[in-house]
């Protein structure tokens, strides 16, 4: 067995993506983004570098364009995005996009991929039309029409949805509201007569959106995969994206260790430094524990994913449950043992409690994934 | 590779023939573990033969070198055997103190002379060793320990007392940490060494724990006389070797609770107690905590096979031990609760033959010790924040 740890190849990847993103995609720019109010909430300049950088490329194949790195090599990006804060269409466009097209795609959809590496097409995953993450609650219809279907719904918090060419859309075909069976994806040209997008500013200054669909027609051919069969392909799709996204929560959290670790070893009160306190020693040294425990489960979910593995579905609700509990544990402590600083916007500490939550409600929260990985496990 | 591959085939075999039935389940007390040492009674031929062909190819202890009756296997052959014995579910030929802890010790610090001396008898699980660290007013506070050892030439007399000593009582040699040097900084004038527990002198009185069960002893040293030659190390220089222990010893503690192979895991006893509905757990808040524990538990599994992938490679935090050991203890105490939860009444049983004499209480109370025992909790915590975090 390969051990756990990550190859030459991976290791690289992680320090270059170290070295661009502190550089080029930092919590600065995201700030700069923010305050400016950026017609995108992204800057395309990064997104341009990415794209030569071939980070965009890093799950397609070569075929492709890309350089098929696999989750591991994608995940140590990931993992750097979630440090710096950076806004990018990286993991709607990179891995969501990517993915789906890999997954259930036909030979004419795959060619697709060329573009998203080239960085001409940027994607979006409709599928949540509620607050709370159901993926089987969809209402949204899909009606066969001629050689075709119309759609007929509205989906929420869909990633970049703001900036997608192409959004993919869960529809149901059959079955009632809450069934597995009768959910069928679309890939829907943003731009299609009867889309409307509206963007939503989050509390992270990361931009999501509503879509609207009345009455919007799309042709046979927009099916990606199977008719009827959409849930299963759309569960391996949201694998991989807890799987990345507890990647960047994993991120976050060391990022926000090492800002409040900093800090307390500078500030000083009653005369000495407040890391002198045991109060607070204790709290950072079980935090810096359970921080070991989820970069275990964070490389075990990645790893699984690349290897195929039974249990990948269990390893990634696994990972993407400690990553919402670290997290938050992680950004909550920072603010406090940032003391009233924490408060303010001047310092980053509040970023990173912001970027966390809803990164923590993307895909499913601490309670979906535990629940869904006790059922995994036969209880 | 094809070495490898023979290796495994040849040791198959050699198991299949000598590995007795009997041995080839998991252990159903504590009474059926082996701990070897000059007044064992064997509870079975077949515990005794295992044994013995075990420590014929020293395979009590494979990965020692050969020349001090150790197996000298390579790392990969070691796993081989490892899997090999999991695969017929075979017993631990021996359990012993010698051989997870003072023996590592010898290999890494001992004189050529003590290594001969001591490591053959503990393959053969013939000495048992116990360890004398903790004293009554020294828990916590280790190197603050006052049991003193004067010189006297050509050897030391110790006076002093030991406490939390595991299993003095049945133990024929022991390694304690003395003083040799009260003039110095704490840390500098300890040393360690090794005494036949037969010395005039030496006494031990079992302690009786909450469990009911006496597996520690208070030990008693009445000038007892300690052979120069018997120092692990260098005189005055025991701290760095206690540390070294220390580790070994919050790495074996910090996998207590871990679920062997053919035990049932927790959620398995809490489906097989409190049923299913709709394919759930039967009570739902009692699902999430276990939730929450399996999660925890799956997530210290992985890590721990994290850790030894990069120290095998080269990589990785020192002191993981501490973290290990603090997790661990933390996260057996936790599936110790939720199992008195699971079982109710029937774990509040103490005695009787058809509750296993009270097994459940009885390792509840035991887990209470696992955050204690080998460094506290709070004191992993310590070395956590000030080692690695650098925060003080």
């Amino acid at each position: 067995m390969q051990r756990l740890v990550l190859n030459e190849e991976q290791q690289m990847l992680k320090d270059s993506a170290a070295g661009f993103l502190k550089d080029s995609g930092s919590v600065s720019q995201l700030r700069e983004l923010r305050d400016n109010r950026d017609a995108t909430g992204f800057s395309s300049s990064l997104w341009q570098q990415m794209v030569e950088m071939g980070l965009a490329g890093t799950l397609i194949p070569e075929a492709f364009g890309g350089s098929e790195f696999g989750h591991v090599g994608m995940g140590q990006i990931s993992e750097q995005a979630g440090r710096n804060l950076t806004a990018a269409p990286l993991f709607a466009s990179g891995i969501l996009g990517v993915s789906a097209l890999l997954l259930a795609g036909n030979d004419d959809q795959k060619k697709q991929l060329e573009a998203i590496a080239a960085g001409q097409l940027l994607t979006a995953l409709a599928i949540d039309e509620q607050g709370r993450h159901a993926p089987n609650r969809v209402s949204t219809t899909a009606s066969p029409d001629g050689d075709g279907y119309v759609l007929d719904g509205q989906k929420t918090f869909v990633v970049d949805g703001h900036v997608a060419n192409t959004l993919i859309v869960s529809a149901r075909t059959a079955g009632e509201a809450d069934d597995e069976a009768g959910i069928t994806l679309f890939l829907v040209d943003a731009k299609a007569s009867g889309v409307e997008v509206e963007r939503t500013i989050m509390v992270d200054s990361h931009n999501a959106a509503v879509v609207r669909l009345s009455g919007v027609r799309v042709p046979a051919s927009a099916v990606l995969g199977a008719v009827d069969q959409g849930y299963s392909v759309l569960t391996s799709l949201l694998d991989i994206g807890n799987a990345h996204l507890a990647a960047e929560l994993l991120g976050i959290a060391e990022e926000s260790f090492e800002q409040t670790m900093n800090y307390i070893r500078d500030r000083k009160q009653f005369g000495v430094t407040v890391a002198s306190f045991q109060a607070l020693q204790h709290r950072a040294a079980h935090l810096f524990s359970e921080l070991e425990l989820l970069k275990s489960v964070v490389l075990k979910a990645l790893r699984s994913l690349d290897e195929q593995a039974d249990n990948t579905s269990a390893m990634v609700s696994l990972a993407k449950a400690k990553a919402c509990e670290i997290a938050q544990l992680a950004t909550n402590e920072g603010v406090q043992m940032h003391g009233g600083v924490g408060m303010t916007d001047e310092y980053d500490i509040g970023l990173f409690m912001k970027r966390a939550r809803p990164l923590q409600q993307l895909f499913g929260d601490y309670a979906y994934h535990a629940d869904r990985y006790a059922r995994l496990n036969g209880y | 590779m094809a070495d490898l591959e023979t290796f495994r085939q040849e040791t198959r075999a050699w198991l299949e023939q000598n590995c007795p039935q009997s041995m080839r389940s998991p252990f159903k007390s504590d009474k059926d573990v082996c701990w070897g040492g000059r007044n064992w009674t064997f509870q079975s031929d077949d515990q005794r033969l295992w044994l013995e062909r075990m420590a014929e190819r020293g395979w009590t202890a494979p990965d020692w070198p050969a020349e001090y009756g150790g197996g000298g296997l390579s790392r990969e052959e070691h796993k081989i055997l490892r899997e090999e014995l999991a695969r017929i579910q075979a017993r631990p030929p021996l359990n012993s103190f010698g051989v997870w802890m003072i023996g590592p010790a010898l290999l890494k610090f001992g004189s050529e002379e003590l290594k001969r001396q001591h490591l053959p008898p503990i393959v053969r699980g013939e000495i048992r060793w116990c360890q004398g660290y903790s004293e009554p007013g020294a828990g916590s506070d280790l190197a603050g320990l006052q049991t003193r050892a004067v010189d006297q030439g050509d050897h030391f007399i110790v006076n002093g007392q030991k406490v939390w000593t595991s299993y003095a009582d049945k133990a024929d040699w022991m390694f304690a940490l003395v003083r040799t040097n009260p003039d110095v900084k704490k840390q500098e004038g300890i040393s360690l060494v090794l005494f036949d527990m037969t010395t005039p002198g030496v006494s031990t009185r079992p302690i009786k724990l909450i469990s009911g069960s006496s597996p520690f002893c208070e030990t008693f040293l009445d000038d007892v006389r300690v052979e120069k030659n018997q120092v692990v190390g260098e005189v005055d220089k025991g701290w760095g070797i206690a540390k070294y222990l220390l580790t070994h010893e919050r790495e074996m503690i910090g996998g207590f609770g871990r679920t062997a192979a053919g035990q049932k895991t927790l959620p398995r006893q809490a489906v097989d107690q409190l049923g299913l509905s709709e394919g759930q757990l039967a009570d739902s808040f009692m699902r999430a905590d276990i939730a929450r524990w399996d999660l925890d538990a799956k997530a210290f599994e992985v890590t721990v096979e994290r850790v030894t992938d990069e120290a095998r490679s080269g990589q990785g935090v020192g002191h993981a031990s501490a973290m290990l050991k603090y997790y661990g203890t933390e996260l057996n105490k936790r599936r110790q609760e939720l199992l008195l939860g699971i079982y109710g009444s029937e774990a509040m049983v103490w005695e009787g033959e058809a509750w296993q004499e009270g097994a459940l209480p009885r390792q509840w109370l035991r887990s209470k010790g696992n955050s204690i025992e080998g460094g506290t909790s709070e004191i992993q915590l310590n070395v956590i924040a000030k080692n690695i975090l650098g925060l003080g």
